[in-house]
């Protein structure tokens, strides 16, 4: 067994930036990854990171374009906390080398984003996010942070309380990917999910391969509520062939789309008449989709981007990288020809219930980035405003897990308080089939007796989880992982896209129950220990299957129309019913859903609502 | 163990040529002349790879496999798969089929299929490449794909690269600089940070180290994307203190460092963020020389 003060689990920029906090508090700190730091997708974000530096912008500007922007389902105590520590987290990491673009006076450049008041974006060409990560993971090397590279998070080790809000986490159980091992990993003073997006729920997303939510559904299953996941954020420009993500900074820099009948129709067919292209994603997303509908598509599944008139001394001084994505996957010179683009799945503005230091309603337990839901995407993210979320949650949990200075949290977590349970009725009984296989939940909800000392705690874990992949990989016969995840995502893309219908949605939800189901037989064909993807590939198929659950299950439960969750029956934002979120808590193995009133109140104002017009 | 397979030798496709004259145009004007010539070549050879896929249906991919605890697997083969082409096919896709269809214990290393990940670098058709961005219609089939030479395999597609990640991290690979102003950004001009751009872009593939020929006899060799990255630090002006470019040239200027690169442009040649790495390293020469004549 493996001990430290606090443990981040994931070494993208949440992971990276939470490390170093928490070092800086004086902690001994650990990373432990399922790939090497750099590897992480935090390094194919291409745009920019949100932050009010400049004279004319001030941090309540940024507030209220992302409360806005969110549709108002975002916590206000979270977007001002945003708002008000990113310019400082901003020069942070440009003090820290970050190769930012630069103006003529040597100043960080910024540039229009979607759904912004001014132009906050700050930027290092198009692949800000490369350098983000890099120039965090260089800090972690010069700290001398521990790094435990190609080990597996399986499952966290938390103490058995029936009520969730009175269990305490103590450490992780992971596998050395390169040889096997299944080991503990003791935490002192606390955990912190940092594991990115779900988005192989999807058979079409920008994300990577490896972005399977696996702190999603450890934290689910550790008895932490999943907030607002029906929110599932679509990207308006993805590569058609592969997901590829074009950046918003072409559109910020002038980019401009059209059909097939070389309409801009983002004004010819009113869809954003003062914003144009640069509306936020979900309006951008939702007209693409409905010209590629009514038949002004190309090839029935694509519209056209081009930048070829920003000229070329501009484009490669600020989008490079688009140029060398367009050709490499879809064979476009960027400089000549437009860019096919469609949306495709992005981010998911839901995830692990977090209170604006990143705590969760398990003591000990956090997330940070896209793991978590602080909240400030609350429907709709504007770009530009996850990297940002990144650093100051990521800091923000890294200093409270080893016990620094922090001022209380305003957001409650966890089944307290003002909230109220759902009773809308599913088509099939979610959850429970599938724990069987390789998918035990954890020791939480296993009935066992309580267990007070912490070595205990995460020994047992560790018994638990290698019982676990011992069963899997004696298994001689059975369903292979990639059949299911296949169905898996292909019902989400059928039934849980763009638009969203209820009979669609209650289909993916029996979909997902027969999914369970399969999953009781699924099969690690490659026996051996060393670097056994088939294993890690299988365990992370279940982690997506509980996850697209709680997605389908939100989307079913929330019946307007509010940011990206469109829903044909219910073409309306419902303020009077639904300026709430939807919780939903995995109890025993079945999940449970509930309410909680979004917080509109900021430090010196409240937030109205108003219409999103852009 | 060792990947190098005989058979091997003589195939990787020697053009050092692009490199030559760099006086007359500057490196963007180059990578981007050669870009244009390899779109046509590859537009010419995609035309003719295509007939072959219309023929022959299948893409046949000859795939390296080991594994040290599998009865079957300790002797290292090839196994042959037949993969279904699709025109844009990459070779990570065929990979990936290969192994969801066919074998799951095909193991490889591939995250974010977009070139910017860095972890899937491998030895294709006798050159390193990264999988994710080479398109199957663009070699020669069949498709021979092999871990990277010159590390160790941990098992099929996979090798150590903990070597690799000692070598960066050894030339101490972050910023130093101690002049940032409190509350505001440090100042950086555009030229300079156009002179660092192309350093910045590494992703860690270790594509260069594994073509490297002194990197493969000189374990100690710091190698090319090490060099590279002190190279960012280096130039960076916000780094501009004399006592630590000084301290940054002695790092580069030991025994194993700087020196040792012969600028065979391998390196360069298979970089897949076209980073210019023989040019960074001779640079790096040419400082360290001027550093060496002030002392005397």
């Amino acid at each position: 067994m493996y001990e430290h003060d606090v443990i981040v689990v994931g070494g993208g920029g949440a992971g990276l930036r939470a490390a170093i906090a928490a070092h800086e508090e004086g902690a001994d700190v650990a990373i432990v990854t399922k790939l090497h730091p750099v590897r992480s997708h935090t390094g194919a974000a291409e745009g920019g990171i949100n932050a009010a530096l400049r004279e004319g912008d001030d941090w309540e500007l940024h507030a209220y374009d992302t409360m806005k922007g969110s549709d108002y389902l975002a916590d206000a105590p979270a977007v001002e906390t945003l708002a008000q520590d990113s310019p400082e987290e901003v020069i942070n990491i440009e003090h820290w080398g970050m190769p930012f673009s630069r103006e003529d006076d040597g100043t960080v450049s910024q540039r229009p984003f979607g759904g912004l008041s001014f132009p906050r974006t700050t930027y290092a060409g198009a692949e800000t996010g490369h350098h983000l990560l890099h120039t965090m993971y260089e800090q972690v090397v010069k700290r001398g942070i521990e790094v435990y590279d190609e080990w597996f998070v399986q499952d966290v080790a938390v103490t058995d309380e029936d009520d969730p809000s009175e269990r305490s986490c103590h450490g992780v159980v992971g596998i050395d990917v390169k040889t096997g091992d299944i080991q503990g990993f003791k935490a002192n003073d606390g955990v912190i999910l940092a594991t990115g997006g779900p988005g192989q729920a999807f058979d079409h997303t920008t994300n990577a391969v490896a972005n399977t939510g696996d702190g999603y559904a450890i934290a689910y299953r550790a008895g932490v509520p999943l907030e607002d996941m029906e929110f599932v954020q679509f990207h308006p420009t993805t590569l058609p062939s592969t997901g590829v993500l074009i950046s918003e900074g072409v559109r910020g820099e002038g980019g401009i789309l059209y059909n097939a009948d070389g309409e801009r129709f983002m004004f010819e067919h009113g869809y954003a008449n003062n914003e144009g292209e640069l509306a936020s994603r979900d309006v951008v997303s939702r007209a693409e989709l409905t010209e590629v509908n009514e038949g002004r598509g190309f090839e029935d599944e694509y519209v056209m981007l081009d930048m070829r008139h920003l000229g070329e001394e501009r484009i490669l001084d600020r989008l490079e990288n688009i140029l060398h994505l367009a050709e490499d996957f879809e064979g476009v010179d960027g400089l000549k020809e437009p860019m096919p683009v469609k949306p495709g799945q992005h981010y998911q503005m839901g995830g692990v219930e977090t209170d604006e230091n990143g705590h969760t309603c398990i003591d000990g337990l956090y997330a940070a980035g896209e793991t978590a839901c602080v909240s400030v995407h609350g429907a709709n993210r504007l770009g530009g405003n996850a990297l940002p979320e990144l650093i100051v949650f990521g800091a923000r949990a890294g200093v409270h897990a080893a016990g620094g200075d922090i001022e209380d949290a305003k957001i409650e977590t966890g089944e307290r308080g003002n909230i109220e349970y759902d009773d809308t009725e599913m088509p099939v009984q979610p959850g429970e089939a599938g724990i069987g296989a390789g998918g035990e939940a954890s020791t939480a909800t296993d009935g066992g007796a309580v267990t007070q000392d912490a070595t205990a705690v995460v020994e047992r874990e560790v018994e638990a989880q290698r019982e676990r992949v011992e069963e899997m990989l004696s298994r001689e016969d059975g369903v292979k992982h990639s059949q299911i995840r296949a169905r898996l995502q292909k019902t989400m893309t059928q039934n849980v896209n763009v638009f969203r219908e209820e009979e669609g949605v209650r289909q993916a939800l029996r979909d997902i129950r027969d999914i369970r189901e399969a999953y009781e037989d699924v099969y690690v064909e490659d026996p051996s220990r060393t670097f056994n993807t088939d294993l890690q590939h299988t365990i992370e198929t279940r982690n997506l299957i509980d996850i697209a659950e709680t997605i389908a299950m939100g989307a079913l439960v929330r019946d307007e129309f509010r940011g990206a969750h469109w829903r044909k029956e219910h073409q309306e934002r419902k303020d009077d019913e639904w300026l709430k979120h939807t919780l939903i808590a995995w109890h025993d193995g079945e999940p449970e859903v509930f309410f909680r009133p979004v917080i509109l109140e900021g430090q010196n104002k409240t937030y109205e609502p108003k219409e999103r017009s852009y | 163990m060792s990947t190098q397979v005989p058979e091997q030798e003589g195939e990787a496709e020697s053009s050092a040529d692009a490199e030559t004259d760099a006086s007359v145009e500057s490196p963007q004007e180059q990578r981007m002349a050669k870009k244009a010539t390899d779109r046509a070549y590859r537009d010419a050879q995609k035309k003719a790879q295509e007939e072959i896929a219309a023929a022959e249906e299948a893409v046949r991919m000859k795939v390296f496999r080991y594994d040290p605890e599998v009865e079957g697997k300790q002797e290292p083969r090839f196994d042959e798969f037949h993969v279904p082409f699709e025109k844009g096919m990459t070779v990570l896709d065929a990979l990936m089929y290969a192994r969801d269809h066919y074998d799951p214990s095909l193991t490889f290393r591939h995250s974010c299929r977009q070139a910017v990940c860095g972890s899937d670098a491998m030895f294709v058709n006798g050159q390193q490449r990264l999988c994710c961005k080479t398109q199957m219609s663009d070699l020669e089939w069949p498709v021979r794909v092999e871990p990277l030479p010159h590390q160790d395999v941990v098992k099929d597609l996979v090798v150590d690269m903990q070597h690799f990640y000692d070598q960066m991290h050894s030339v101490e690979p972050y910023f130093q600089g101690e002049n940032a102003p409190d509350g505001e950004e440090q100042k950086q001009t555009r030229e300079n940070r156009e002179k660092i751009k192309m350093s910045t872009r590494c992703i860690w593939c270790g594509a260069c180290m594994s073509s490297c020929n002194i990197a493969a006899g000189d374990n100690e060799y710091l190698g090319p994307a090490a060099i590279n990255k002190a190279y960012r630090f280096y130039m960076d002006e916000r780094e501009d203190e004399a006592e630590l470019e000084e301290h940054r040239l002695r790092i580069l200027e030991q025994e194993h460092g700087v020196w040792r690169c012969q600028t065979q442009f391998s390196c360069t040649e298979v970089c897949p963020k076209d980073i210019p790495l023989t040019e960074h390293i001779q640079e790096l020469k040419r400082e360290a020389v001027k550093s060496n004549l002030k002392f005397w």
